[in-house]
């Protein structure tokens, strides 16, 4: 269970959280939408330790993450996949699914897990051995994906993942993303997908300039008219 | 056929080529008729092969642009040459400082109880010493500059390459540096060489080649180990990297020691090749001498950088001097060839080579590497016959 109390966070000269408050039940998938600069990608930054936080605090099972160095973040099993992909590109497939094991030192452990990621994704298997720079975008975010659960984390937090791929691509990596939530891993999702995330989510959050402005479970928000008509591309009723 | 099985496979080939590489060498270093200009060009190579290599790892393998090679170099040189100069003609070469040099020499001390077997041990302790004199040194440098970025890392390095240089000619530091003047008589490459009853074996060439050997395979099982793969990780995207649990500035710190180490010992190698060690040969040129290896050689190819270091070497020292000397064919003096036209054929090889060649021999690929295309190929087999 992740729970964020009061987090405020300051990046580039910006207010970029102003007390943001939530909790990320554990086997759930949860996703924060909003728009563009509302402060999605700040707050999964946060929690993984790439950006400091001014205050507040991010209890994860009972433990403050804020003030711990990355390295003990991702063993204490939380994973991110990056914004944009960030695949290492002149490494190898099996290359950069190994870096993202780097902090585990059960190597039998990895390796079968490193076939886990394989069953998930068929196609990476296939291109192993091919530098990843040279993978489709679709392929791409597959492997920022398997690379970050070669962590064997028990939150995985995915950034944008649907960022600039083709619908049937999105389909399919939502669909892993339920599977791999149904094998006991809690998701936290950031997208701008706004009806494709509430779809999968078992919750979400709608950020707005630093602060949340509502919650409820996925059902909800896509029935919401706020939420329609801001992030899901359809007319008020009352406009209408 | 299993990881491990293939793995020992493969390292039992690389020792096996290594003796017979070795063998061959020794043949070279005795046999008469093999022209010197050839020993001469192995045994420099070797050496710059080795120093190419360990700036390939920062360079090539994690991406900080360091320019502090010859500082680097510089520091192991002094420090093999202080350590083994024989004590007796220590009063003589200090001759301008009293009390000058350290009054010991640890392969001679060493060389009394143990004769040749000493000799090689003392060798070896003051070669690594003079990697961990330089590896101590980017330790202290390593703590301010590596926060600086790329561009910004090259111009500090280089500037700790100058101030180095700068300060072992310093007066005050003369009974240790010997001032600006030589350091010389220290053990060399040819002390290694065997005397039996009038016919001396001969092993100068040898020597460095399996040093070189030895640090070269080192840092090539570091660049395959895991440290190797987040030092690429951290080359490709340091963000990314970061966020795999990656520690950027421990990481950065290793490979910037460890190439400074095993450039201090490429320097002391330099300083028993040359049997002499002057501050001036270590001029900024020189990093320049081996960046240039680095890209002819390939950014990221440990293989190319070896390949590049004996093309220049034999450039430079043999094949284009021809270019440095006045030609008369009958009465006709041929045009161009005159003293220091070799540097201007130089630069305009650097030059063609940076404008159509920018990937260098190797590119990123290794000699011996498994083709990545008929790998991919056997994967795809395996998981259609599942």
């Amino acid at each position: 269970m992740l729970e964020i109390k009061d987090l405020h966070v300051s990046y580039g000269g910006i207010q970029a959280l102003r007390g943001v408050s939530l909790n990320v039940p554990d086997d759930k998938i949860v996703t924060l939408i909003g728009a563009n600069g509302a402060g999605k990608s700040t707050l999964m930054r946060t929690i993984s330790g790439l950006v400091k936080a001014q205050s507040g605090s991010i209890l994860w099972n009972g433990q403050e993450l804020l003030g711990k160095p990355i390295d003990q973040i991702v063993a204490s099993g939380i994973a991110m996949s990056p914004e944009g992909r960030r695949v290492f590109a002149d490494l190898t497939v099996v290359e950069n699914l190994k870096i993202g094991a780097y902090l585990r030192k059960d190597k039998a452990e990895t390796e079968k897990d490193l076939e886990w990621v394989y069953s998930l994704f068929p196609r990476l298997k296939e291109r192993s051995w091919q530098s990843a720079g040279t993978l489709s975008g679709g392929e791409q975010q597959m492997l920022a994906v398997g690379r970050a659960l070669m962590s064997k984390p028990k939150l995985l937090m995915l950034d944008e993942p649907s960022l600039g791929l083709a619908p049937i691509v999105v389909r399919e990596i939502f669909d892993i993303i339920r599977t791999v939530n149904q094998q006991g891993i809690t998701v936290l999702l950031n997208e701008q997908n706004a009806n494709m995330a509430l779809k999968v989510a078992d919750y979400a959050y709608v950020l707005e300039t630093g602060t949340l402005t509502l919650s409820g479970t996925g059902a909800e928000l896509l029935a919401d008219e706020n939420v329609k008509a801001a992030y899901l591309g359809k007319k008020r009723a009352d406009r209408a | 056929m299993t990881m491990k099985q293939e793995k020992k496979r493969i390292y039992l080939r690389a020792a096996l080529g290594l003796i017979a590489l070795l063998a061959v060498l020794l043949a070279l270093d005795n046999l008469s008729f093999v022209p010197s200009m050839l020993l001469t060009v192995l045994r420099k190579g070797a050496i710059y092969a080795l120093v190419a290599v360990s700036m390939n790892l920062l360079n090539g393998f994690t991406g900080l642009f360091s320019l502090g090679q010859a500082g680097f170099m510089l520091l192991g040189a002094y420090t093999y040459a202080i350590l083994t100069i024989p004590a007796a003609s220590q009063k003589s070469i200090y001759q301008r400082y009293a009390n000058g040099g350290i009054g010991f020499s640890i392969p001679e001390l060493l060389s009394k109880p143990l004769g040749g077997f000493g000799l090689l041990l003392g060798v070896i302790f003051c070669l690594i010493l003079a990697g961990c004199i330089a590896a101590l040194f980017a330790f202290l440098i390593g703590l301010p500059v590596l926060k600086l970025k790329s561009d910004y890392l090259a111009i500090a390095t280089l500037g700790f390459a100058e101030i180095i240089r700068a300060a072992v000619v310093y007066e005050g530091f003369g009974p240790l540096t010997n001032g600006s003047n030589l350091l010389y008589g220290f053990t060399s490459f040819s002390n290694f060489n065997i005397t039996l009853g009038g016919f001396t074996l001969h092993l100068e060439t040898v020597m460095p080649f399996l040093f070189s050997g030895i640090c070269i395979a080192i840092i090539l099982l570091l660049i395959n180990s895991t440290y190797g793969r987040a030092f690429k990780a951290i080359r490709d995207d340091e963000i990314a990297a970061e966020a795999m649990g990656i520690n950027l500035a421990s990481h950065k710190r290793m490979s910037f020691i460890i190439s400074s180490f095993f450039a201090g010992i490429s320097g002391a190698m330099l300083a028993m090749y040359q049997a002499s060690v002057q501050a001036t040969t270590f001029k900024s040129s020189m990093t320049y001498e081996i960046l240039l290896i680095v890209v002819i050689g390939g950014i990221g190819s440990v293989s190319g950088s070896i390949i590049a270091s004996f093309l220049f070497i034999a450039s430079s020292e043999w094949l284009l001097r021809f270019l440095d000397n006045e030609t008369w064919i009958g009465g006709f003096r041929v045009p161009l060839l005159r003293s220091g036209f070799r540097m201007v054929v130089f630069s305009v090889i650097i030059m063609a080579v940076v404008l159509f060649f920018r990937k260098g021999i190797m590119g990123d690929r290794e000699l011996f590497q498994k083709k990545p295309a008929s790998a991919a190929k056997a994967a795809k087999k395996e998981v259609r016959s599942k």
